[in-house]
């Protein structure tokens, strides 16, 4: 295989966060190889998705993936009290957290009182979102992701740009430069090549880890079962090789029935990537059992509220907790298709992310997002779980402006008084019919003046010009034509 | 699951609510609307106290503000008619946003009977007149971009290109991405420039593509958007509303 030049550099190392959406957004606008990378594989993920889904009837699994979800919320508490009583009948302990910093300190005490040093990862979007790496690196221990994608994006210290595949903003050039540059392996374009040299790296790393953190997709209250999904078998040899594993999700990732696990995991797969079953469905039950030979001989579960349970107060956010984290949005999602995941600097970025980080990180911060959509509805079309996602962001504008119910962090915090009196003007002329219509006949006579350049509009398209009479006008011209049409037929009867 | 839509039979009268992009901008496409809809023999009804179905500050999480601009519209249509829009996203306001602004107020009753009777103008003509067309106009390539609130909020994909498959001699040709949203969204446009302009361009390229020298659309917003975009690089593609495209080969 070739080897390529140096010209292709992965992009700069660089730190984004939601208060710059707009500018990290000009920039992902202006680089072409972000462009070509997010169009080319939103493209593909759109595709496999359709053509996965000829198997089922989508809408009918579709809205039995919701109503699971549903249920799971309607009965949260009982279910999480459920599922910590069995998980714990099953040798798993369970650890609570309210927030990402105590759950990364349950996660390090764990790891301290073991005298690890080096943690193994599977793929956990809880973890990133509580910053768990480095938290450990700070306490002198070493996290490696093992998912293919978030060792990339963490060899090139950078954070994921998409929930399922966390390094789809690089191609192969890019990834063989990193490879390169971090491990030293020769620089190809073979796909095959580097993954085996990153299976290699990791292998050696799987069997040297102390502890392994992973996440969790399901967790099952009736039967304290941890369903893990997943591709590379990282997973498996994370929940397996080390004597401890650590799982760590969200609390409204629980479901009450196993029976309720098919159907979600049959939409999580075919949404996400297209496939119908992924390699690798891990079920953890517990702990090495006495006559077992391996696995790991601790189990622990730490459940993160982390903003969840203020989210669930709310009967219509309380919608955004139904997520099974597919990535679906976000892959429709013609914004994140040209701008990409880390422009949002969220840990979640997409739709999704921008319904769900208000509540993590308050709309101080993210006052940007729930407008960085033009509310085609392609989220809400795809999403598994029917999460109405664009009535939410809505909802959330509203909080932004300061007319929602004022439970979200942050509420009120884009009210300017500018542009609310400019609503309220509206308002005057929207509901005083006849001010409405000398105001547009006006503006139809004065259609000369119409200014050619409407800020940013008229950087990339012509202004509109009024036209000159306005339909009110010409209903009345044309009712009065008929009129006397009819009148001039009348007429004319013998 | 998807409702199935009962329509009623075509009826003696409708309402025309003609939306305040085609009331300023785009008037003729909303007099033709009305042509269509009277050469079936329907009389149309134009409220004259009509503004703007509250949207944009709807979308702008101004809520009160929307709500009061509903409520003035509510009144508007006190008989049982149909209410015919000629715009997805106006339509789609009205039809869903509107029982939802005034669930539990004394409006509730109102706005849930007057959304149950909106209809977007293609969805009437295919669905309740079964618009016959006799196309009078020369052999022609033409796109259609059906904007998001008709396809998906309203889920009006079809109707646009059922009545363009009416016309003889018009060849509707199927653009790349046809439901992807050519980025005007409103508010966003002027929100988020930039991300809106990169979405505009993508959807005139695919549309030159074609080789289509002319679109139609059943919504002002996007035809601005995109026509904006086409006269902005001096491009020969021009936008047309579908209700004017009808009228115009038919007339």
């Amino acid at each position: 295989m070739s080897v390529q030049s140096d010209s292709v550099r992965p992009h700069p190392v660089q730190a984004y966060s939601p208060r710059e959406f707009h500018r990290q957004a000009h920039d992902a606008l202006g680089n072409p190889q972000i462009r070509a990378n997010f169009r080319k594989a939103m493209d593909g993920l759109m595709t496999k998705r359709h053509d996965s889904f000829g198997d089922w009837d989508l809408e009918i699994l579709r809205e039995l993936g919701a109503n699971i979800r549903l249920r799971a919320l309607a009965k949260l508490p009982d279910l999480l009290e459920q599922l910590e009583a069995n998980c714990e009948a099953n040798g798993i302990r369970v650890h609570w957290a309210e927030d990402g910093d105590q759950a990364c300190r349950i996660i390090r005490e764990l790891c301290e009182s073991h005298d690890a040093r080096s943690v193994i990862k599977g793929k956990s979007m809880v973890s990133e979102e509580m910053h768990l790496n480095a938290h450990l690196e700070e306490a002198g221990i070493e996290a490696l992701e093992s998912d293919l994608g978030e060792y990339l994006v963490q060899l090139n210290e950078q954070t994921p740009s998409h929930i399922i595949m966390p390094a789809i903003h690089l191609n192969t050039d890019e990834i063989s430069e990193i490879m390169h540059d971090k491990t030293g392996t020769e620089r190809t374009r073979d796909v095959d090549t580097m993954t085996a040299a990153a299976r290699q790296q990791l292998r050696e790393r799987f069997m040297a880890a102390d502890v392994g953190v992973s996440g969790v997709n399901f967790a099952v209250a009736e039967t304290g079962t941890l369903c893990l999904v997943e591709n590379e078998g990282n997973g498996r040899m994370t929940t397996t090789v080390p004597p401890v594993h650590i799982a760590v999700t969200g609390i409204e990732k629980v479901v009450e029935h196993l029976r309720d696990v098919p159907p979600l995991y049959a939409l999580l797969t075919r949404s996400a990537t297209g496939q119908h079953v992924t390699t690798y469905f891990n079920m953890i039950s517990g702990p090495r059992k006495p006559e077992e030979h391996d696995g790991p001989q601790e189990v622990h579960l730490v459940l993160v509220d982390s903003g969840r349970s203020s989210i669930y107060q709310d009967d219509e956010l309380l919608d955004t907790l139904r997520c099974i984290r597919c990535g679906a949005c976000m892959n429709h999602c013609p914004v994140y298709t040209r701008v990409g995941g880390h422009t949002y600097g969220t840990t979640y970025p997409g739709p999704i992310g921008s319904i769900l980080s208000p509540h993590l990180m308050g709309l101080e911060d993210t006052k940007d997002l729930p407008t960085a959509s033009s509310l085609c509805g392609a989220c809400g079309e795809v999403c598994p779980v029917k999460i109405p996602i664009p009535d939410l962001l809505v909802r959330l504008r509203r909080e932004s402006v300061g007319e929602g119910r004022g439970n979200v962090p942050g509420a009120g915090v884009k009210r300017t008084r500018k542009e609310a009196a400019a609503w309220k003007g509206f308002e005057w002329l929207a509901t005083h019919p006849g001010v409405w219509r000398a105001g547009t006949s006006m503006a139809g006579k004065l259609r000369a003046l119409t200014p050619s350049r409407l800020g940013a509009w008229t950087d990339y398209r012509s202004a509109p010009k009024p036209a000159g009479t306005t339909l009110h006008a010409l209903v009345k011209q044309h009712e009065a034509k008929r009129h006397q049409a009819d009148k001039a037929a009348e007429e004319k009867r013998p | 699951m998807t409702p199935v839509k009962c329509y009623p039979s075509k009826p003696e009268k409708v309402y025309f609510f003609g939306t305040c992009l085609i009331d300023l901008f785009y008037p003729e496409a909303g007099l033709d609307g009305i042509r269509l809809l009277e050469r079936e023999g329907i009389e149309v009804v134009f409220p004259e106290d009509q503004t703007c179905c509250g949207q944009p500050a709807y979308t702008s999480g101004y809520q009160q503000e929307a709500r009061a601009v509903a409520a003035a519209q509510l009144d508007l249509f006190p008989e049982p008619w149909p209410i015919v829009v000629p715009s997805g996203s106006c339509g789609g306001m009205m039809r869903t946003h509107y029982p939802q602004l005034f669930a539990g107020s004394e409006r509730e009753a109102l706005a849930k009977a007057v959304a149950g009777r909106v209809f977007e103008l293609t969805e009437f003509l295919v669905h309740v007149c079964h618009l016959r067309l006799e196309d009078r106009g020369e052999p022609e390539k033409v796109a259609m971009h059906t904007s998001c609130s008709a396809r998906r909020e309203m889920g009006l994909a079809d109707t646009g290109p059922v009545l363009l498959a009416k016309l003889g001699q018009v060849e509707l040709v199927e653009q790349a991405r046809a439901a992807e949203c050519c980025g005007f969204g409103g508010t966003f446009a002027v929100r988020h420039p930039e991300v809106s302009a990169a979405m505009v361009e993508d959807k005139t390229q695919a549309i030159e593509a074609t080789g289509a020298r002319r679109f139609v659309t059943s919504d002002c917003g996007c035809m601005m958007n995109i026509s904006g975009r086409f006269a902005h690089q001096k491009k020969s593609v021009k936008g047309e509303h579908i209700a004017s495209y009808l009228w115009r080969r038919t007339s």
